[in-house]
C-alpha cells in the first residue's frame, strides 16, 4: 500500500513535468497528382498565348514556382557586393528571404543605430576610424568533414580587409575581424574541411602592417599574405591568438579554396601580376592592366596548411604589426609553398569534391587546367622544379602536375561541381555557363568522354561567379545551379542608369546538352560577388530567442535583461538607467522623464515568446532604432543633448494596436524648473554605463 | 461494536465458495484494481485542450489542462487575453490544480479500500472516483464562466469584445479565434475509471450480497439457537 503512495506520488511529480506535449497538428495539405482537364489545357493553352509564353517556358515555370506557404529547398547565400551585406534567396523560387547586414549599418535589423558607443559601429573601426561599409565578396559555410553543416557563415570585406562571422542560428553577425597586416584583400572567405581556419587571402600587395613605401620599392618592400583565422566553434568567434598568416611575394593573389580529401590539408590560391608591375599611365608607364599580363604564366600559390600550423605552433613566426606571420624564407626552408606555373591571369581556383584534381580557370586563356593533387605531391617528393621564383620559393615543373586541359571558350572564371561527373565554367566574355566533364573517377557517371566541352549555355549577361547546389563541397547535389550575371541590360525594365545584376537559374538536372535557364532574378542591391547554395533542411535557425532576455551579442541570458514587473527609470547623480519591456502593444514604462545633460542607459526585453511577433524602438532624432525580435534583449545607451519631447514607438507593425504602442521620452531642458524626478534617487546598479 | 464493523467489512469469503466460484469473486476485485489504476495513470495524459484558430497563426494557438497544470501557448494567449480584459489563464483553478494530484492518490486508495469491503459501503468509497471526470468539466465550466464574464472593462478592446462563455466542449469564437474544445486522453480514462467502477459494483453486488444475506441470516440463527451467548 504504502509502495502505490509513494509511486503515486513521484508519479504526480512526474505529471507537473509533463510539460510541452500539446497535439499540433499540421495542417498540410497534401498534394495531389494533377491531372488537367480538356477545359484545363485549354486555359493554360490561352493563357501562354496571351502571354507569348512556349512550351519550355510554361515548363520552367513549373519548375520555379512555389505555391503560397511552400518552402524552397535550397539556401542561397550571396554576397552583396558593395553594400556589406550578405543576402538569403530561396532556390529554386529565387525570392529573397532576407538581407543580414555585416560591414554597414542597417536600420531595419537595427544594426548599427543603437546610440552612442554602439557595438556594431565599435566593431567597424579600423585604426580608430569607422568604416561603415564593406565589399562583401565571397561567402564560405562552415563544413563539416568538407560538406556543409549548416551552422555558421563567413564572408570577406575586399576594401578593408575584414572576416565577418555570421550565426546561422538567428542569422546575425557576431564577430567582424580586421587584417591586421593588410589593407584590403580578396580570397576571403574559404575555411577548411572542418572549419579549422577560415582563410583570407589578399589581392594588392602593399607593406604588410600598414607600413609606408614608395613604389618604387615595390619587389623589396610589398608583400602579399594569406591569414589562416582559427575559428573556435564552441565559442562561435574567430579566435585571433592562435591565428596567424604566411608572408607571400608581392604577387597579387586572388582566389583560393581549401584541399579536401586527397588533398586534405593544402590549399590553393591564383595570382596575377607576377610581373610586379608597378604601374604608373600618368607617367607613361604601361597601366596595371596592361603591365600585369605580360607573362604567358603566372602562379598556382600551393600551401601545406598543416605544416604552416606546426612551424606557427613551434614559435617560428615572425610579429608584424602584434601578428604572426610565417616569412617567406621559413616556408621556403620548411616546404610550406610550392608554386605551379599556371596560363597567365588566372581567376579561380576550385578543387573538386574528391579532391583530386584543382581546376584553374584561365581568365585570359580559354582553357581551364587542371592540377592534380597527386601529381603535385609526386612532383614535391621528387623535387621536380623547373627553377625558383625571386623570393626563394620552388616552382614545380608545370608538365609533371598538370593532368588535363580543357578549352571552354573565352573567358572562364569560375567552376563548380555537381553529382553526375560534370564541372560547370563561368565563361565572362562568350557570356555562357560551359559544362565539360571530369576524368579519373568521375568518367563513369556521364556518357561524354573525359575532359571534354559538352555544352554551353548563354547567360545574360557577363557572368562572374556561378554556384551550383552544393557544389564547392565534398558531395554536390546537382539540380541547380546560379549564374551571376554582372550586366543585366535589356532583361528588366529600366531602372535608370544603374541596373540591377541578373540571378539566373539554369536547371542542371539532365545530362548532356540540355541545360536551360529558368529564371531571371534582378537583384537589385550590389554588387553579388559568389554565393552558395546549401539544403534548406541543413539549417538549424531558431524560430525565436530560445529563451526571454536573450542577447544576441553573446548567445546567452543576459542578466540585466529586465523583466516584466522591473520596469523603471532609476536616477544616479547624471546616469539615468531606463529599464523597459515590450510586447503587444505597449512599451513599460511610457514616459521616461529625464534633464537635459543626462547619460542614458536604456535597456528593453521584448518579452514575446510568438513567432514573429517582433517590435521595433525608435527615439526619432536621436539616431536610434532597435529590432526587437521575440525574446530579444537590447541595451543602448546616449547623451541627452537635445531638449524637447521625443515621441518613442514601435517601428514593426506588430498588432492591431501598434499605432498605439508609443510612449514620450520628455528631455527638460537645463534650468528649466526642477520638477522631482519621475522615481526617487536609487542606486544605479554598478557597470550599467 | 464487532457487529458494526463487520457489517460494514461485509463477509469474508468461506474457502470452498472462492474454489467453486473462483471468478464470481474475482471479478469485483480485479476490475476495481484496473478502474483505479485508469484513474491514476490518467493524471498523466491531458484532460482538456482547446485550440484556437485564426488566419496569423498556422499552426494554431493550443492549450492543453493537466489535471495540475495549463501547457501549451498559455503566454500567447494571456497576450491576447490581455487585449480582452481577461485575467491571466494560470490565476484560474489555483486550489483545485494544487490539490488534484493529493486528490487522486485518495481517490486511488479509497477504490483500493473498496475492494477488500464486501458491503454496500465499498461504493461510498468509490463514489468520488466515479464523479471525479464528471466534477473536472463542471468546474472547468464554472472558471470559463468566471473569466470570461469578468472582463476588465479597461481594457483596450473591452468597447468591442462583450463579456462572453468559451465553449468547454465543441467549437466557439471570439474576435478572430475560433476555438476548438475536447476531451483529453486523460478525461478518457477517467471517465473508464468510473464505467469500470460502476460494472465493478455489478459483480461485487452479484458476488457479496448472497453472502451477506447468509451472514445476517447466521447470525440470526445464531442468536435463536444460543440467547445465552450474548
Amino acid at each position: 500500500m504504502s509502495l502505490v503512495l509513494a509511486a503515486a506520488m513521484c508519479m504526480g511529480v512526474v505529471a507537473e513535468s509533463h510539460g510541452q506535449d500539446t497535439r499540433r497538428r499540421r495542417r498540410t495539405e497534401e498534394a495531389k497528382p494533377v491531372e488537367l482537364t480538356p477545359a484545363q489545357v485549354a486555359e493554360l493553352t490561352r493563357l501562354a498565348n496571351e502571354r507569348k509564353l512556349n512550351a519550355d517556358d510554361l515548363m520552367a515555370a513549373a519548375k520555379t514556382f512555389m505555391p503560397s506557404g511552400r518552402h524552397d529547398d535550397y539556401v542561397l547565400f550571396s554576397s552583396g557586393g558593395q553594400s556589406g551585406q550578405v543576402f538569403a534567396i530561396g532556390v529554386p523560387s529565387m525570392r529573397l528571404l532576407r538581407s543580414i547586414s555585416v560591414f554597414t549599418p542597417e536600420s531595419w535589423q537595427g544594426y548599427g543605430f543603437a546610440g552612442d558607443n554602439d557595438h556594431v559601429i565599435e566593431s567597424l573601426k579600423i585604426n580608430g576610424k569607422v568604416v561603415a561599409w564593406g565589399d562583401t565578396h565571397h561567402p564560405a559555410l562552415s563544413e563539416t568533414k568538407g560538406d556543409y553543416d549548416g551552422e555558421w557563415l563567413f564572408i570577406g570585406d575586399k576594401a578593408n580587409a575584414r572576416v565577418a562571422v555570421i550565426d546561422l542560428r538567428d542569422w546575425e553577425t557576431k564577430q567582424i575581424v580586421k587584417n591586421p597586416l593588410t589593407i584590403s584583400d580578396h580570397g576571403a572567405a574559404f575555411v577548411t574541411p572542418n572549419t579549422e581556419y577560415v582563410i583570407e587571402g589578399g589581392q594588392y600587395a602593399t607593406v604588410l602592417g600598414y607600413g609606408y613605401a614608395p613604389p618604387e620599392e615595390y619587389k623589396k618592400s610589398y608583400r602579399g599574405m594569406v591569414t589562416l583565422w582559427k575559428f573556435d566553434r564552441a565559442k562561435g568567434r574567430i579566435d585571433v591568438a592562435n591565428s596567424f598568416a604566411l608572408e607571400l611575394p608581392p604577387y597579387w593573389q586572388d582566389l583560393a579554396d581549401a584541399g579536401k580529401n586527397a588533398s586534405d590539408g593544402w590549399f590553393f590560391i591564383n595570382s596575377f601580376n607576377v610581373e610586379m608591375a608597378t604601374g604608373g599611365v600618368e607617367k607613361g608607364n604601361p597601366p596595371f592592366e596592361a603591365g600585369a599580363s605580360k607573362r604567358d604564366t603566372d602562379y598556382l600559390h600551393i600551401v601545406d596548411w598543416k605544416k604552416a600550423e606546426a612551424v606557427f605552433k613551434a614559435g617560428k613566426a615572425k610579429a608584424i604589426n602584434g601578428f604572426p606571420v610565417i616569412t617567406l624564407d621559413t616556408s621556403a626552408a620548411e616546404g610550406i609553398l610550392y608554386f605551379a606555373p599556371e596560363p597567365k591571369s588566372p581567376h579561380g581556383v576550385d578543387v573538386s569534391p574528391n579532391g583530386q584534381y584543382m581546376v584553374v580557370a584561365g581568365k585570359l586563356d580559354p582553357h581551364v587546367t587542371v592540377y592534380s593533387i597527386d601529381k603535385i605531391k609526386a612532383a614535391i617528393a621528387g623535387k621536380k622544379f623547373s627553377g625558383k621564383d625571386e623570393y626563394g620559393i620552388s616552382v614545380l615543373d608545370f608538365d609533371a602536375v598538370v593532368e588535363a586541359q580543357v578549352e571552354l571558350g573565352l573567358g572562364p572564371l569560375h567552376t563548380q561541381f555537381d553529382d553526375k561527373g560534370y564541372a560547370y565554367t563561368s565563361l565572362f566574355l562568350d557570356s555562357a555557363v560551359a559544362r565539360w566533364t571530369l576524368g579519373g573517377e568521375y568518367a563513369k557517371l556521364n556518357p561524354e568522354q573525359p575532359w571534354k566541352l559538352v555544352h554551353k549555355t548563354p547567360v545574360q549577361y557577363n557572368i562572374g561567379h556561378l554556384c551550383a547546389a552544393e557544389g564547392d563541397t565534398v558531395s554536390p547535389d546537382g539540380g541547380y545551379l546560379i549564374s551571376m550575371s554582372k550586366w543585366s541590360v535589356d532583361r528588366f525594365l529600366t531602372t535608370g542608369p544603374l541596373l540591377p545584376q541578373n540571378f539566373q537559374l539554369l536547371d542542371i538536372s539532365a545530362t548532356g546538352t540540355t541545360m536551360p535557364v529558368i529564371y531571371d532574378s534582378p537583384i537589385g542591391v550590389g554588387e553579388p560577388h559568389y554565393c552558395q547554395m546549401i539544403k534548406a533542411d541543413k539549417l538549424k535557425s531558431w524560430k525565436v530567442y530560445p529563451e526571454v532576455g536573450w542577447n544576441p551579442h553573446t548567445q546567452r541570458l543576459d542578466p540585466n535583461a529586465p523583466k516584466k514587473g522591473q520596469e523603471g527609470v532609476k536616477r544616479d547623480g547624471s546616469n539615468v538607467l531606463v529599464t523597459m519591456t515590450a510586447i503587444r502593444s505597449h512599451f513599460t514604462p511610457e514616459h521616461v522623464e529625464i534633464q537635459e545633460g543626462d547619460h542614458v542607459t536604456w535597456r528593453i526585453t521584448a518579452i514575446e515568446t510568438t513567432q514573429d511577433a517582433t517590435h521595433g524602438f525608435c527615439i526619432g532624432g536621436y539616431n536610434v532604432n532597435l529590432s526587437l525580435e521575440p525574446g530579444e534583449y537590447a541595451e543602448f545607451s546616449f547623451v541627452a543633448d537635445r531638449p524637447g519631447t521625443y515621441p518613442f514607438y514601435c517601428t514593426e507593425f506588430c498588432s492591431a494596436l501598434h499605432l498605439e504602442m508609443m510612449g514620450y521620452l520628455h528631455v527638460k531642458p537645463r534650468g528649466a524648473a526642477e520638477a522631482a524626478p519621475a522615481v526617487p534617487s536609487t542606486p544605479v546598479a554598478a557597470g550599467s554605463n | 461494536m464487532a457487529g458494526v464493523f463487520e457489517r460494514f467489512m461485509g463477509p469474508r469469503i468461506p474457502a470452498d465458495e472462492l474454489r467453486l466460484h473462483p471468478v464470481r469473486y474475482a471479478a469485483p476485485t480485479v476490475l476495481l484494481s484496473i478502474a483505479r489504476v485508469l484513474l491514476l495513470v490518467s493524471i498523466f495524459f491531458p484532460y482538456w485542450h482547446m485550440e484556437l484558430v485564426a488566419p496569423q497563426y498556422p499552426n494554431g494557438l493550443y492549450l492543453t489542462a493537466y489535471v495540475n497544470h495549463l501547457s501549451g501557448d498559455v503566454k500567447e494567449i494571456d497576450g491576447l487575453n490581455h487585449y480582452i480584459g481577461m485575467r491571466p489563464l494560470d490565476q484560474a483553478a489555483q486550489f483545485e490544480k494544487e490539490m488534484s494530484i493529493w486528490a487522486v492518490v485518495a481517490m486511488f486508495l479509497l477504490v483500493e479500500g473498496a475492494m477488500f469491503i464486501h458491503s454496500r459501503w465499498a461504493v461510498l468509497l468509490a463514489l468520488p472516483a466515479v464523479l471525479f471526470p464528471a466534477g473536472f468539466l463542471v468546474d472547468l465550466q464554472y472558471w470559463m464562466h468566471t473569466f470570461g464574464q469578468n472582463l476588465d472593462p479597461e481594457a483596450p478592446l473591452s468597447s468591442s469584445v462583450k463579456p462572453f462563455t468559451p465553449t468547454v466542449l465543441g467549437e466557439g469564437g471570439i474576435g478572430q479565434f475560433k476555438t476548438i474544445a475536447d476531451m483529453g486522453v486523460g478525461l478518457y480514462l477517467a471517465f473508464g475509471c468510473s464505467v469500470v467502477t460502476v460494472v465493478a459494483f455489478y459483480f461485487h453486488r452479484r458476488a457479496y450480497r448472497p453472502l451477506f444475506r447468509r451472514l445476517i441470516e447466521d447470525r440470526r440463527g445464531t442468536k435463536e439457537t444460543h440467547p445465552a451467548a450474548s
